[in-house]
C-alpha cells in the first residue's frame, strides 16, 4: 500500500496502513493519517489504546509489521537519517542521562543530529536560559527535581532546530507550573512553524492545546476532529450514574427521561450519557420518588476516553477513517 | 552519499563513546570486576610460585587487557533500559551500529588505556625491553577492539539487570583465564588443552603478547594476528547483529 503523496506535500507525517504486533497482540491496527506542515496534531487515548507503540513507530524505534510511514517527505525505512533528522523526540517516561550534566546531555544530542560545536553550544545556552536551568548546568540531572529532568528532556529534543516535534505525555505526572512551561512551549514553537505530534490521554489538554486531535483506542483511529467537535463528543460522554435498591422492571424509563441520550447497564448500576448531568440527575431523582423506586446512589461523572471512544465507533459504525 | 553517511555515523559513534566514557568509566562495578578482580587473579597465581616475573607479564597484559575492555561494554544497553535514556538515543539519526559500535570503541578505550599504564609501569619495574614493541602495540589493540566486542554481545541478553549481566559475564570470563595459558605457556600444556586453548582468543592475545614482550611465542605472531582479527570481526557483527534484534525489545 503506497502513500499518496504529491512532491508539492506540505505534510509533516504520512502514515499508510500502519500496523505492529507484538506477539498476537495487535497494538496499532492498520491506521492512516496525515499531519499537515505546522499543526499541533493530537493523538488521544486512553492508557493502553497504542499511543506510545504508535510514536515509536514514527521516530523509527520500532519497526512496523506493516504500512508505510513518511516523515518531511522522507520514507522512514528507506532513508532514516534524512527522515530523522529535523524531528525532535521527547520519548514517554524518558530520562535525560543521570550521571551527565544538563550541558553534556545538551552536547551529547547536538552531536547526535550533526551539529558543528559552536552552534550546538549555542543553542544550549539559548534553550538552558529559556528553561531557567542556566545556574544548574553543570549539575548531574539525577540531583534536579522531576519537573527540570523534564526540561531538561525538552530542550534535549531541541536542540537542533526540529521542524516537528513528537511529544509522548510531556505533562504526566508533573507540577502545575512545569505543565504550563511545556504547554506554552509547545504553542510558542507552533507559532514559529514548528509541527507538534503530541500523544496525551488528557482530554483538556488536547482539546486546549491542539489544532486537530485524532481519537485511538485499542489500535485503531476511532475519529480525527476539531477540538470544537470534540468538546460536543465529549461533552455529550457525560454521565449520571444511578443505582436502585431493586432492579428496574422497565429501565426504557430512563432512556425516555429529556436529555438522555443513551443507557448502558454496568455492575448493576444505570449509566445515563448526557449532555447535561445536573439536570438528568434531578429528573432521575424526581422520577424515583414519582414512582416509589428506592433511589441508593446517585452521581454525576466528567466524560471518559473510553465512552467518548464507544459513542464515536457506535456512531460510524466502523472504527476506523477521518471525518 | 555512502561515505557521506558513513562519516556522519562514525561521527555519532564518537559522541554515543564519549557519553559512555563520561557515565560508565568509574562505575563501581566496572571498578570491582575490570580492576580490582584481575590484580587479585594476578597475586593468587604469582605468590608463592618460583616463576621469574618477566615470564608472567604476557598473561597479566593479557588478562588485564581482557577483563577491562570487556567491563564496559556490557552494562551500556541495560543499563540505557534501567535509567530509561535508551529509546531518545535510538531516536536520533544514529543507527544501531554507530550506537554499538561507539559502545565497543569506548570499552577498547578503557582497556588499551589502563592496560598501556600497567605494562608501562612493569616494564620499566622489571628493566626489561620488548623485543618487537610494535607486535605489542597491535595486541594491545587487537584484543581490546575484540573483547570490547564480546562484552557488547553479552549485553544483548535479555536482561535490564546490570547485576545479571556481571554474573553471566564472569561465568565465561574466568573459564576462558584458565584454558587460555595465561599462566601458562602452551607448550608445557598437554595436548587436550591446546585444542581447547586454540578456541579462546585470549590464547592469541596472550601469545602474542609473548612474542612481543619476550621474542617467541607459540604460535607465528601473524597467525595469533589473523586469528584475533577473525574474531573480532566475527562478534562485532554479531554483536550488531543481535542488537538490532534486542534493542526494540528493551522498550517495553
Ligand atoms: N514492547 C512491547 N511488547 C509487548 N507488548 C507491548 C509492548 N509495548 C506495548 N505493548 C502493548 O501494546 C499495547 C499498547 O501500548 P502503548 O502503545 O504503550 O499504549 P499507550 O501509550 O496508549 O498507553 C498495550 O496493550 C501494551 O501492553
Ligand atoms: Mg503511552
Amino acid at each position: 500500500m503506497g502513500v499518496v503523496s504529491s512532491p508539492m506535500t506540505s505534510n509533516s507525517i504520512e502514515v499508510a496502513g500502519l500496523r505492529k504486533d507484538f506477539g498476537s497482540l495487535r497494538a496499532v491496527d492498520n491506521i492512516s493519517f496525515a499531519v499537515a506542515e505546522g499543526e499541533i496534531f493530537g493523538f488521544l487515548g486512553p492508557n493502553g489504546a497504542g499511543k506510545t507503540t504508535t510514536q515509536r513507530l514514527l521516530t523509527g524505534v520500532l519497526r512496523p509489521t506493516a504500512g508505510d510511514i513518511r516523515i518531511m517527505g522522507r520514507d522512514l525505512r528507506k532513508d532514516p537519517v534524512a527522515a530523522k533528522r529535523h524531528v525532535g523526540v521527547v520519548p514517554e517516561n524518558a530520562n535525560p542521562y543521570r550521571d551527565l550534566s544538563a550541558w553534556h546531555n545538551l552536547m551529547l544530542m547536538g552531536r547526535l543530529y550533526g551539529m558543528a560545536k559552536k552552534r550546538r553550544e549555542q543553542k544550549a545556552l539559548q534553550l538552558l536560559e529559556y528553561f531557567g536551568l542556566l545556574d544548574r548546568r553543570r549539575a548531574k540531572t539525577k540531583t534536579l527535581s522531576k519537573g527540570l529532568n523534564q526540561r531538561i528532556s525538552l530542550s534535549m529534543a531541541l536542540i537542533h532546530d526540529p521542524r516537528l516535534l513528537f511529544l509522548d505525555e510531556p505533562t504526566s505526572g508533573l507540577d502545575v507550573e512545569s505543565t504550563r512551561l511545556i504547554r506554552r512551549l509547545i504553542v510558542d514553537l507552533n507559532t514559529r512553524g514548528v509541527t507538534v505530534f503530541l500523544t496525551t490521554h488528557d482530554m483538556q489538554e488536547a482539546a486546549r492545546l491542539c489544532d486537530r486531535v485524532a481519537i485511538v483506542c485499542r489500535g485503531r483511529i476511532a475519529a480525527i476532529d476539531s477540538p470544537d467537535a470534540l468538546r460536543a463528543d465529549f461533552s455529550s460522554a457525560q454521565s449520571v450514574e444511578v443505582a436502585f435498591e431493586k432492579p428496574l422492571r422497565d429501565p426504557a424509563l430512563l432512556q425516555e427521561l429529556a436529555s438522555v441520550s443513551g443507557v448502558r447497564q454496568e455492575k448493576g448500576k444505570y449509566i445515563l450519557f448526557t449532555d447535561r448531568p445536573g439536570e438528568v440527575a434531578c429528573r432521575v431523582a424526581l422520577l424515583a420518588r414519582e414512582r416509589g423506586l428506592g433511589l441508593r446512589s446517585i452521581n454525576t461523572r466528567a466524560a471518559r476516553l473510553e465512552d467518548v471512544f464507544v459513542h464515536l465507533t457506535a456512531a460510524k459504525g466502523s472504527g476506523n477513517g477521518e471525518r | 552519499m555512502a561515505s557521506g553517511r558513513f562519516l556522519w555515523q562514525s561521527r555519532a559513534a564518537l559522541a554515543v563513546a564519549e557519553k559512555d566514557m563520561r557515565i560508565y568509566y568509574l562505575k563501581p562495578p566496572v571498578l570491582i570486576f575490570g580492576i580490582f578482580f584481575p590484580v587479585c587473579l594476578f597475586l593468587a597465581f604469582a605468590f608463592g610460585r618460583n616463576i621469574p616475573m618477566p615470564v608472567l607479564l604476557p598473561g597479566m597484559l593479557g588478562m588485564t587487557l581482557f577483563f577491562l575492555s570487556s567491563s564496559t561494554s556490557p552494562l551500556v544497553a541495560p543499563w540505557e533500559t534501567l535509567s530509561r535514556t535508551l529509546e531518545r538515543l535510538v531516536s536520533t539519526p544514529a543507527s544501531i551500529t554507530a550506537i554499538v559500535a561507539g559502545d565497543i570503541f569506548a570499552g577498547a578505550v578503557y582497556g588499551i588505556g589502563i592496560s598501556l599504564f600497567l605494562l608501562a609501569v612493569s616494564v620499566a619495574a622489571l628493566g626489561i625491553a620488548p623485543v618487537h614493541p610494535l607486535v605489542v602495540g597491535i595486541d594491545i589493540c587487537l584484543s581490546a577492539v575484540c573483547f570490547s566486542a564480546l562484552g557488547s554481545l553479552i549485553a544483548t541478553l535479555p536482561t535490564d539487570s546490570p547485576g545479571n549481566i556481571m554474573l553471566v559475564l564472569n561465568v565465561i570470563r574466568l573459564p576462558l583465564i584458565f584454558v587460555s595459558g595465561v599462566f601458562m605457556p602452551l607448550g608445557d600444556m598437554p595436548a587436550w588443552g591446546r585444542t581447547i586453548a586454540a578456541c579462546s582468543p585470549l590464547t592469541y592475545t596472550c601469545d602474542l603478547a609473548r612474542h612481543g614482550l619476550l621474542g617467541s611465542g607459540y604460535f607465528p605472531a601473524a597467525l595469533s594476528m589473523g586469528a584475533l582479527a577473525a574474531f573480532t570481526v566475527g562478534f562485532c557483527v554479531l554483536a550488531v547483529f543481535l542488537h538490532k534484534k534486542s534493542t526494540p525489545r528493551r522498550l517495553a
